[in-house]
């Protein structure tokens, strides 16, 4: 299975009915493929939307009805638009449940870096500072590596995007919690030993006596 | 409210003026005001925005066009030129985050002198900003931002300049229409005063300036 998918069925099984959740562009707008028939779920777009549903049938698109990469999406049923004061009251004044975004970096406390590589890519915070500020959960989803290079780091050498540490951490071979302010190994990826996970990570971890396979979301 | 012609809005704008405008990534972005900006070369512009789009969208044009100073936004990634020119020191661009951003634009519409939020906190935001504690909490302290013109795009204006806004094409543009000392309004459909209920006005007249006429 694509690393990617593994990453997004694990993150879907965080989801759980009811909740306003955002998800960022790449691995986690994937999410949205791999939730249980029937779960509902309010998914916000930043750009001004909750309700947001997936991309319109070919043809049926309306060019002022996006998400916040400007592609066309659709509405839900129950559905509601608002200008982008009122998107951001809702992600930093505690009304957004979850935020699930991509990552360069993780360090071993948890601190994320995503917004900037300095004189590389330097596209712009856009919404992820106040997101990972504010949102009541911070999921992080990425590759555990990138071209055999550790992304989850004693200490980001990056630009952080915010203090507060993230809550969760989901690559294609772990999961990876906090508590304490440590990196825990909480689950394996499919088929992959703990001593994996080890040796393709910088950042020390905490390995549990017990560290079971994670489960994955419905295909 | 006046209504005024596409030309003769844009010929209000000097060259070295602020401007706000409405858009996310384009969406809600007054294309037509773009346009005749280009077409009348305005130069040296400052731009307070979401975003500048992309290359032939919205504020793109005006990028492309090498019209403007400086722009404020929280987002450059899918403009390829605007990170060009930044890179090359022709403009220098402020990146802001995106809830900061539209914050101290509505501070700067609602009479206050900024505001205090979390977000930056302890990254490279925080650079040569004040930092207050309220219940033992980190905030920075952001200043309100106001422009000489806010461009906005409506879905629907009144005769009297009433507005309503379409989808996710409001983003900015109610926000902005109170944080600028004149107000353009470009819409996509005019109508008689009572079309729209009053429960449904999401800018209310007294602050547009400007309503641009169909042409």
């Amino acid at each position: 299975m694509e690393s990617q998918i593994i990453i997004a069925r694990r993150i879907a099984r965080e989801l759980k009915s009811g909740m306003l959740v955002n998800l960022g562009i790449g691995i986690p707008t994937l999410v949205a493929n791999y939730l249980p028939e029937g779960l509902h779920i309010f998914f916000q777009s930043e750009n001004g939307l909750i309700g947001t549903g997936p991309p319109p049938e070919e043809g049926m698109g309306h060019p002022m009805l996006t998400d916040a990469g400007g592609r066309p999406v659709t509405a839900l049923p129950g559905a509601c638009t608002f200008d982008s004061a009122m998107s951001f009251g809702l992600i930093r004044g505690g009304h957004l449940d979850l935020t699930v975004l991509g990552g360069l970096q993780v360090d071993q406390h948890g601190y994320l870096a995503n917004w900037v590589i300095p004189k590389k890519m330097v596209p712009g915070m856009g919404g992820a500072m106040d997101l990972v500020s504010g949102a009541k959960r911070v999921i992080v989803a990425m590759q555990h590596s990138a071209k055999g290079a550790a992304k989850i780091v004693k200490k980001c050498t990056l630009p952080i995007t915010a203090m507060r540490p993230v809550d969760l951490l989901v690559t294609e071979l772990a999961v990876i919690g906090f508590p304490g302010g440590q990196a825990t190994l909480l689950e394996t990826g499919p088929g992959a030993s703990a001593s994996q996970v080890v040796a393709a990570t910088e950042a020390e971890l905490v390995i549990p006596d017990h560290v079971p396979e994670m489960a994955l979301g419905h295909a | 409210m006046q209504t005024v012609s596409l030309e003769n809005s844009v010929a209000m704008i000097p060259n070295g003026a602020s401007l706000m405008i409405g858009g996310f990534m384009a969406v809600g972005t007054p294309e037509r005001l773009m346009d005749e900006i280009v077409r009348q070369n305005k130069r040296d512009l400052t731009v307070i925005a979401n975003d500048t789009a992309m290359p032939g969208k919205g504020i793109g044009k005006l990028v492309a066009a090498k019209m403007l100073r400086k722009a404020i936004v929280s987002h450059i990634g899918l403009n390829p030129e605007t990170q060009r020119q930044m890179m090359a020191g022709e403009l220098e661009v402020q990146l802001v985050p995106q809830g900061t951003l539209i914050e101290r634009i509505r501070a700067g519409g609602f009479g206050l002198g900024g505001i205090l939020t979390q977000t930056g906190v302890g990254t490279p935001v925080q650079d040569g900003k004040q930092v207050v504690k309220v219940d033992g909490k980190a905030f920075l302290v952001e200043t309100a931002l106001r422009a000489d013109f806010a461009l906005v795009l409506a879905f629907v204006a009144d005769y009297l300049g009433n507005l309503g806004y379409a989808l996710t094409a409001r983003n900015f543009n109610p926000v902005i229409a109170m944080a600028a000392d004149t107000v353009i309004v470009s819409a996509q459909n005019i109508v008689p005063v009572g079309v729209i209920s009053p429960d449904h006005v999401m800018t209310p007249a007294p602050v547009v300036d400007y309503l641009v006429t169909n042409s």
